[in-house]
């Protein structure tokens, strides 16, 4: 074996080199499953009609951006933030606010063009803000802060009529139209989606192998070793909460435009722990694993109910189910659906073959 | 206290003067351009009396929350689920049997039950993984919830107070003077007097059980080191069984006080969790006079902002949360 793992990695002329670098920073373009699935998704519309494109498929990317933002955050950083459900809806908040709504006394009416980058800029401020705040302490602490700040945004949407219009929320937000396409359509929306799903995919893959987000790991393993090489371990612990409340405002922007509304429902504290449960099912150890835990996620929401009436039981229980499934995550897989499927894989493949991948997360 | 004065005069000068000021407002007629300021002084000490008594509804829940996070170093965010549930157990037994006090007994010991099945069946697998266990709270939270949701439905439940507990008493407090020059006195609730005056008690004991008992010694050591405390010989799981079930049990007395002065519903969980997650910050992880003190300015500053500032009251909470983490990151009275 270790005779093959040499010639494997024996240097090849320097003229592979720049395809070797490519490849060592972008793993997926190596495996032909990664492209199976990119090419299933591009050609999606195809396959799937109107309700499965958008209320399945696009839903899942949108949960999973959003809780793309918090693996960042608990996988590289080791912070496990509650609020990136909060500045999502915040932002989502925003769009609403500045936008074109069913509301015009509170809505300012500007264009799309103007009042989106509006929200993703205050989201991405607000997010920055409450992350300068949870890491003035650490570990579980960040946990209660940033639930406290979730319940504390909730509340407080609930209770603003000024701004927020209280327990109503938002309604009828204007979608962007231009160039003639109306973007909100089935089809343009899951394309739109999917952009900004392998646009924020790619940032947190290059952004973890950057000397920043390598950084962030070193605070994540050791913060009084990086303290003494000379890093500030704060400081790259609030970027990291800007970067990731910015992923997270994106998410919400795409959120109000799905929906076409939003209310405090939309930011409640069992929303909060959606994104939690999505981003651990799924395992906060790579970033493709919040998809997943999504797609998971949105199959059992949407069709827990038919499929426990088939069995006879009360269709109801579907938060039971989220719970138990969370719970048995927890107890027997630390990282998630990913964890279980490479373990099941190691323990099919032969050691020769498996020293060929030899990719690591 | 003298320490404390010596070290921070300022800070000891300003808590001074807030302190007289509050005695004024409460004990002193108001002259008429108070009044008309800041309205009713009757408002006002209902408010002030509310926030006390709300303060110590929040002690019991948040001094268990506090307890076993100081112990096991557990951030139980199930501890809002055992509130409502022992809230539910209250109102079964006390409609079931007619008694109060009997409902308190019953919750308490069904909650601690549950407490120690948890710290036995879970917790304990899973020990000195903080992240891990914090996450199977979360998970647990999820499925008491539905479970409750599932057995007592989405109704409001309201536990019925025992007939010598019903209407108001006259408190010592002037709010006002006739123009016939005869006092006005303070209309107050008994029940919720009671039960303030049954959570201080309960403080006080649990404070006495601390810091003048050999096993409260063993907890304290416990939270300063629980490894040296294992190593002396301490059978600490049998500790750290105890602690969670009264912290439990706590919850589960508080969610039949809440069924009493409040209501019971789905969502209080989370509200409870909340609250006891705001006053352990406030008042330091792990204190329990911080848990007290936490308590009673989380109390105050809902009601009285409840009362002035109604759109704003919950970002008054938050904000006080803010100032604190930015002052003081480990809580008022924490030691560290």
């Amino acid at each position: 074996m270790s005779l093959l793992q040499s010639t494997q990695l024996r240097p090849d002329p320097s003229a592979n080199a720049t395809r070797r670098a490519l490849i060592r920073a972008w793993p997926e373009f190596q495996n032909p499953a990664a492209w199976l699935v990119a090419l299933i998704l591009v050609i999606m519309p195809l396959i799937a009609n109107g309700f499965f494109l958008i209320e399945i498929f696009a839903t899942t990317l949108i949960l999973g951006i959003i809780a793309l933002s918090l693996m960042f955050l608990a996988g590289y950083g080791g912070m496990v933030s509650l609020m990136q459900l909060t500045i999502a809806g915040f932002a989502g908040y925003m769009v609403a606010v500045f936008g074109v709504s069913g509301n015009a006394n509170i809505s300012l009416g500007w264009p799309w063009w103007l009042a989106t980058p509006m929200a993703l800029a205050l989201a991405t401020l607000f997010g920055t803000l409450g992350g300068a705040l949870a890491v003035r302490t650490e570990g579980i602490y960040t946990i209660m802060i940033t639930l406290a700040i979730g319940a504390a945004f909730y509340y407080f949407t609930n209770q603003n009529w000024a701004i927020f219009n209280g327990h109503t929320g938002i309604n009828t937000v204007a979608t962007p139209h231009f160039w003639g396409v109306d973007w909100r359509s089935d089809i343009a929306f899951y394309y739109v989606t999917l952009g900004v799903a392998a646009i924020c995919y790619f940032a947190v893959q290059y952004v973890s192998r950057a000397p920043f987000g390598l950084a962030l790991q070193g605070v994540r393993d050791n913060s009084r070793r990086m303290a003494a090489l000379g890093f500030n371990p704060n400081a790259h612990r609030i970027a990291a909460y800007a970067f990731a409340a910015f992923i997270a405002a994106l998410g919400g922007v795409l959120q109000v435009w799905n929906y076409r509304q939003i209310s405090p429902g939309s930011v409640s504290v069992g929303a909060c722990i959606d994104v939690l449960i999505i981003a651990v099912v799924g395992g906060i150890t790579r970033p493709i694993g919040p998809f997943i835990g999504a797609l998971i996620f949105v199959l059992l929401r949407t069709f827990a109910l038919d499929v426990l009436i088939k069995f006879g039981l009360d269709g109801n229980r579907f938060r039971l189910l989220i719970g138990l499934g969370f719970l048995a995550i927890v107890f027997w897989s630390s990282d998630g659906v990913i964890g279980l499927w490479e373990r099941w894989r190691r323990r099919n493949v032969s050691p020769a073959q498996r020293s060929g991948g030899g990719r690591h997360g | 206290m003298a320490r404390f004065i010596e070290r921070h005069p300022a800070w000891a000068l300003i808590v001074i003067i807030a302190v007289a000021v509050l005695a004024w407002l409460v004990f002193a007629i108001w002259p008429p351009g108070l009044e008309a300021a800041i309205g009713r002084k009757r408002v006002f000490l209902n408010a002030v009396l509310n926030g006390i008594t709300l303060g110590g509804l929040y002690f019991l829940v948040a001094s268990g929350f506090t307890l076993i996070f100081g112990l096991m170093r557990n951030v139980n965010l199930a501890h809002g689920s055992l509130y409502l549930f022992g809230g539910y157990i209250g109102y079964a037994v006390s409609t079931w049997t007619g008694s109060w006090i009997l409902s308190f007994i019953v919750a308490f010991i069904a909650v601690a039950l549950v407490g120690v099945i948890l710290q036995l069946a879970v917790f304990r697998r899973m020990e000195g993984q903080d992240l891990r266990q914090t996450m199977v709270t979360i998970g647990l939270s999820i499925v008491f919830a539905d479970l409750m949701l599932w057995v007592f439905g989405g109704d409001f439940y309201q536990v019925q107070t025992p007939s010598w507990l019903i209407g108001p008493i006259q408190l010592p407090l002037l709010t006002a003077i006739k123009s016939s020059g005869e006092p006005v006195y303070l209309q107050y609730p008994l029940v919720r007097l009671v039960i303030f005056a049954a959570s201080v008690v309960i403080g006080i004991a649990m404070w006495l059980a601390l810091n003048r008992t050999r096993i409260g010694m063993i907890v304290r050591a416990g939270v300063d080191d629980r490894d040296i405390l294992a190593a002396t010989g301490v059978r600490i799981q049998l500790v750290f069984v105890l602690v969670f079930a009264l912290g439990a049990g706590l919850a589960g007395i508080a969610g039949v006080v809440g069924g009493t002065f409040q209501s019971l519903s789905p969502g209080e969980d989370t509200r409870f969790l909340l609250a006891s997650l705001v006053v352990v910050i406030v008042g330091g992880m792990g204190s329990i006079p911080g848990a007290a003190l936490g308590a009673v300015i989380i109390g105050l500053a809902e009601q009285l902002g409840s009362v002035y500032i109604p759109t704003y009251a919950i970002v008054v909470t938050f904000l006080i949360m803010v100032l604190v983490l930015a002052v003081r990151p480990q809580g008022l009275l924490a030691r560290r």
